[in-house]
């Protein structure tokens, strides 16, 4: 019903807009939110680098290179989107191997790889690339999909996921995880086939904490579990930012006024802590605008993942969307001390190069999603 | 590649339904997380928010104390005693280092490190986790050490020098007992005392005034609230409340006088180098002078003593650490005599004209033991001024056991002998006034009459202080008027300049006689000074005012029967101890001394000028 009134409210106004200038591709609604997101996020940047402005102009670059990428992007039609899938997959496939190689070589965690003029983390690619080449290949036959698929489908998420978990970056091989995970339920995956998996995870949690996690990992979930045992190591973060989050009240300490904050009780308060500085200074309130600015986004994106034409599409834009509340709750989660500390930042306002560019390239496919329906419709 | 698959309607329909569903019950699930998410905050910024608050409070703000400065100490006169000095500290701010072992190299060149230094050094260094604070390298530097490293300051990066304040004594070991000095806390005192008042000093009194007026001297300590950052570095001070810096002391003590006193012990002959003189002006009780020999240097127990000095001194057989003054017991000897005089009067077993015989030696019924006098002849005819001015032992015997040893001790104790003076400096011994009760408590023996007879010339169990023989001597010369010795003259306020003198304490409890025998005593006080036969008639030469005085000597071991007493053949620590107690001028009493020379021997030749000496600068005020 839905998808009906919105074809039916648009149609029009695009026809007119088509008829005078070359069409842009964006989804307007999106593009503000997350204009206004980004703009909140340079300003708590403000305060979290202690004034500043390089930091925040070099933030300010990338969100606008990110802006740009994601137009860009939205500008191709979902289908080139959905051909390039397998391709992306198997370049970003090609390249973790490089890390992994020369993490070897180097002897030590290997996270970047050098590419002269950049350094960038190819495990950023397979954000979206694992669930791009799952959408792609279950989208190729019926849904639900047959046993057959399936088990190819999971060898395609676990693979990138176990060479990420290597790194070690558990952070995003969660967040990789997860937007597999995401496209194979909306692809119709059995209630019964989760229960199982769910079951055999719980069971082999003793052989991945005792195998695969490594000692500061393990360490990360024990100081969760009671962060008293080290409240000067590995503890510390999460007392400081909770006695961040806490001592902001209702209404907050005031922009710039954090003493947590500025005062470096708060550790990596720019990057995955920043949250906290948001916290202390804006207060309860300052988070209720906050989360409403997200939950606008992940509603938009829901709704475009419903209204989309392909199966392809819809596979796509569900799982970004519901990956990207994955980044929001993990990252309030773990800052607020309800969830071990992961490295996944907040997105759009967490200081950072690469995560930025990667979300704006999952905006951008929604966007192309939603703006190329009517042209598929017709 | 994306081959075209055709699709059945019916496919088509379910696959969209099921798609909705699914991103349905996502939307369910985003939203039960989010509100689990806003619970959480919810909890942590409104239900805790006091919590969190105080958190972030303590986190930032810390209260770091500011020491007060501690009261001075000046005598009477105002001569200063004791006080503060800046003292230097040579310290290294391991933050502003680049290269440890250059700079220490360079601060060799300039100041000779010893290893000791750098020792420590590296063992404060471990301790400490701050890198911007000092570390501190060398203590007490002198004024040429800091010269030479201010004029090369600029080369020496992370190099400081941090000014303390240190509590330092001008006159060194004059009163030293008296005044005390202060020492680094110790353990016992540290859990006696109250934390938050002692943050920011590390010293405190440890003997003497420094010891007994340590509440007036230390102050209050003062706060400041600061801001720091996680590294514990001060960003800024939020908040100061000012120490209250201690009292400063003015004593009843002069200086002149004690120095007088100390240099009659050690001036003449160093035979007699031990002792103790205590003067007391009787109207008010202030304590002119207390000097116990041999004496130290308190400043070396302020930033702590080496082991091997403190061995010394305390090993010392003339125990220089020990306060005669107040915590030396001897036997009074012969000082008591006019005392025991004054209760035969009293109690009306003598009269100034009733005379014995006296043959040099003295036997109780039923005992063959003979008590002798000191002078193997005897006094033959003798009263009581004659008793007392020639020291006659065996007028005293027979005194004694008419009066009986109840009368001796209720009449004596009314003095305070046996008793704690009252004095406001610690440590003071009360000695012993014994008694048959006493005696059966302590010895579970009965008293004998023969104690009773010793107890008479001042021997036997009976104990007394410098002191106490100072006490007594002034509550003779008020004729039964009582005061406490007190050493604090007045207190001052550094901040209002406020200057409030101690009242004087009289005590109750004061010895009772009529006019006429309080007179006849003192005046055969005074014959014993100025008498042709007195046993004090040396120091009357030359002498413009009046004293009345008695001597002592106090056995420090028994003769046997029949034994001679022969100074020269008796190892010095062996021989009698000279006493002296007297006051003057006799007509208007303004001083009362009581002085010990520990062997010396005679009391008139070895005691006796000492306490002159010291009378003759108090009343005359010349450096005779």
């Amino acid at each position: 019903m839905a998808m009906q009134q919105s074809q039916i409210m648009d149609a029009p106004q695009s026809r007119v807009r088509r008829s005078r200038f070359p069409k842009l591709h964006i989804d307007w609604a999106l593009f503000i939110a997350l204009l206004l997101l980004a703009g909140v996020g340079l300003f708590v940047l403000y305060s979290a680098g202690d004034k500043s402005m390089e930091l925040v102009s070099r933030q300010g670059m990338r969100v606008l290179i990110a802006f740009l990428v994601m137009i860009a992007i939205a500008q191709f039609s979902p289908y080139s989107i959905q051909f390039w899938s397998p391709m992306l997959f198997g370049l970003g496939l090609l390249l973790l191997f490089a890390v992994l190689l020369m993490g070897e070589i180097g002897k030590g965690a290997q996270r970047w790889l050098d590419l002269g003029f950049v350094t960038f983390q190819p495990s950023e690619i397979m954000k979206l690339a694992v669930p791009m080449m799952l959408a792609w290949y279950l989208a190729d036959a019926p849904l639900p999909p047959s046993k057959g698929r399936l088990t190819i489908a999971a060898l395609a998420l676990i693979i990138p996921t176990l060479m990420v978990a290597k790194q070690p970056d558990l952070g995003t091989s969660l967040l990789i995880a997860s937007s597999g995970v995401f496209v194979l339920i909306l692809a119709g995956l059995s209630w019964r086939f989760m229960g199982t998996v769910l079951i055999l995870i719980a069971a082999s949690t003793p052989v991945v904490w005792n195998y695969l996690l490594h000692d500061y990992q393990r360490q990360r979930v024990l100081t969760f579990i009671n962060p008293g045992i080290d409240p000067l190591g590995a503890g510390y973060h999460i007392n400081q930012s909770t006695i961040a989050i806490g001592s902001g009240g209702l209404y907050g300490k005031g922009w710039l006024n954090g003493t947590q904050s500025h005062l470096d009780f708060l550790p990596e308060r720019s990057t995955d802590f920043v949250f906290a500085v948001f916290s202390e200074e804006f207060g309860f309130l300052g988070i209720l605008i906050l989360l409403s600015l997200y939950a606008f986004i992940i509603t938009r994106g829901l709704i475009i993942a419903m209204q989309a034409q392909s199966t392809f599409g819809r596979l796509i834009a569900g799982s970004i969307t519901l990956t990207f509340f994955v980044y929001v709750f993990v990252n309030i989660g773990m800052v607020s001390g309800i969830l071990p500390v992961v490295g996944v930042p907040l997105p759009l306002v967490s200081y950072g190069g690469t995560s930025i560019v990667t979300l704006m390239a999952g905006f951008g496919i929604l966007m192309s999603i939603q703006t190329h329906r009517k042209l598929m419709a017709n | 590649m994306a081959r075209s698959k055709r699709l059945t309607l019916k496919d088509h329909v379910r696959e969209t339904l099921i798609f909705n569903q699914r991103v349905i019950i996502a939307a369910i699930v985003v939203m039960l997380m989010t509100a689990i998410l806003i619970t959480r905050l919810v909890y942590l910024q409104i239900v805790n928010v006091g919590h969190y608050s105080l958190l972030s409070e303590n986190n930032r703000v810390n209260t770091l104390p500011i020491p007060p400065i501690r009261g001075l100490i000046y005598d009477r006169n105002g001569i200063l005693l004791a006080q503060n000095l800046p003292s230097f500290t040579l310290e290294l701010v391991p933050e502003h280092i680049d290269n440890l072992e250059q700079t220490l190299a360079e601060l060799d060149k300039l100041i000779n490190l010893t290893e000791q230094d750098i020792a420590r050094f590296k063992k404060y260094r471990k301790r400490h986790k701050r890198r911007f604070e000092g570390v501190p390298l060398r203590f007490r530097l002198n004024d040429q050490e800091v010269a030479r490293i201010a004029v090369n300051q600029y080369r020496l990066a992370g190099v400081e020098i941090d000014a303390q304040l240190t509590r330092h004594y001008p006159l060194g070991s004059l009163a030293a007992h008296a005044v005390g000095y202060v020492g680094r806390i110790n353990e016992a005192e540290a859990s006696r005392i109250d934390e938050s008042d002692y943050s920011g000093t590390n010293h405190i009194g440890k003997i003497g005034i420094e010891k007994s007026y340590e509440d007036l001297l230390h102050g209050t300590v003062g706060f400041q609230r600061v801001e720091t950052n996680a590294q514990g570095r001060i960003l800024r001070v939020l908040e100061r409340t000012l120490p209250i810096p201690g009292k400063n002391l003015y004593l009843n003590l002069d200086v002149k006088l004690q120095a007088i006193a100390e240099q009659g012990f050690s001036s003449k002959d160093s035979e007699y180098n031990t002792g103790a003189l205590v003067a007391i002006d009787p109207r008010d009780g202030a304590v002119l002078a207390l000097a116990s020999l041999p004496t130290f240097d308190p400043n070396l127990f302020v930033n702590g003593i080496d082991t091997k000095t403190y061995a010394q001194l305390r090993d010392s057989p003339d125990r220089p650490l020990f306060n005669r003054a107040l915590r030396g017991q001897y036997p009074p000897g012969s000082t008591v005599k006019p005392l025991i005089g004054l209760a035969g009067l009293e109690f009306g077993e003598v009269n100034s004209h009733q005379e014995i015989d006296c043959p040099g030696w003295y036997t109780l019924k039923n005992d063959p033991r003979r008590y002798r006098d000191w002078k193997k002849e005897g006094h033959s005819a003798t009263d009581l001024t004659k008793a007392i001015v020639e020291s006659c032992d065996v007028y005293f015997y027979d005194l004694s056991l008419a009066l009986g040893i109840d009368n001796i001790y209720s009449y004596l104790s009314q003095f305070g002998l046996g008793e704690l003076t009252g004095i406001d400096v610690e440590g003071e011994k009360a000695g012993l006034m014994p008694s048959p009760a006493w005696k059966r408590r302590a010895r579970q023996l009965p008293w004998f009459p023969g104690e009773t007879l010793i107890t008479g010339i001042g021997q036997g169990f009976m104990l007394t202080t410098p002191l106490q023989l100072s006490s007594i001597t002034a509550t003779l010369s008020l004729r039964g008027g009582r005061m406490q010795p007190q050493m604090l003259y007045a207190v001052e306020s550094p901040e209002t300049t406020e200057f409030t003198t101690i009242p004087s304490t009289p005590v109750k409890q004061r010895p009772h006689a009529e006019e006429n025998h309080w007179q006849t005593i003192i005046n055969a006080m005074e014959q014993v000074v100025h008498g042709v036969h007195g046993t004090a008639r040396r120091i009357s030469r030359n002498l413009p005012f009046k004293i009345a005085g008695k001597t002592g000597t106090a056995q420090v071991f028994g003769i046997k029967q029949d034994e001679e007493y022969v100074e020269e053949d008796i190892k010095k620590k062996l021989r009698d101890h000279a006493l002296f107690i007297g006051f003057a001028p006799v007509e208007d009493p303004q001083i009362a001394v009581a002085v010990i020379v520990e062997n010396g021997g005679s009391g008139g030749a070895i005691a006796a000028p000492i306490a002159r000496r010291v009378m003759d600068q108090y009343l005359l005020n010349t450096e005779n």
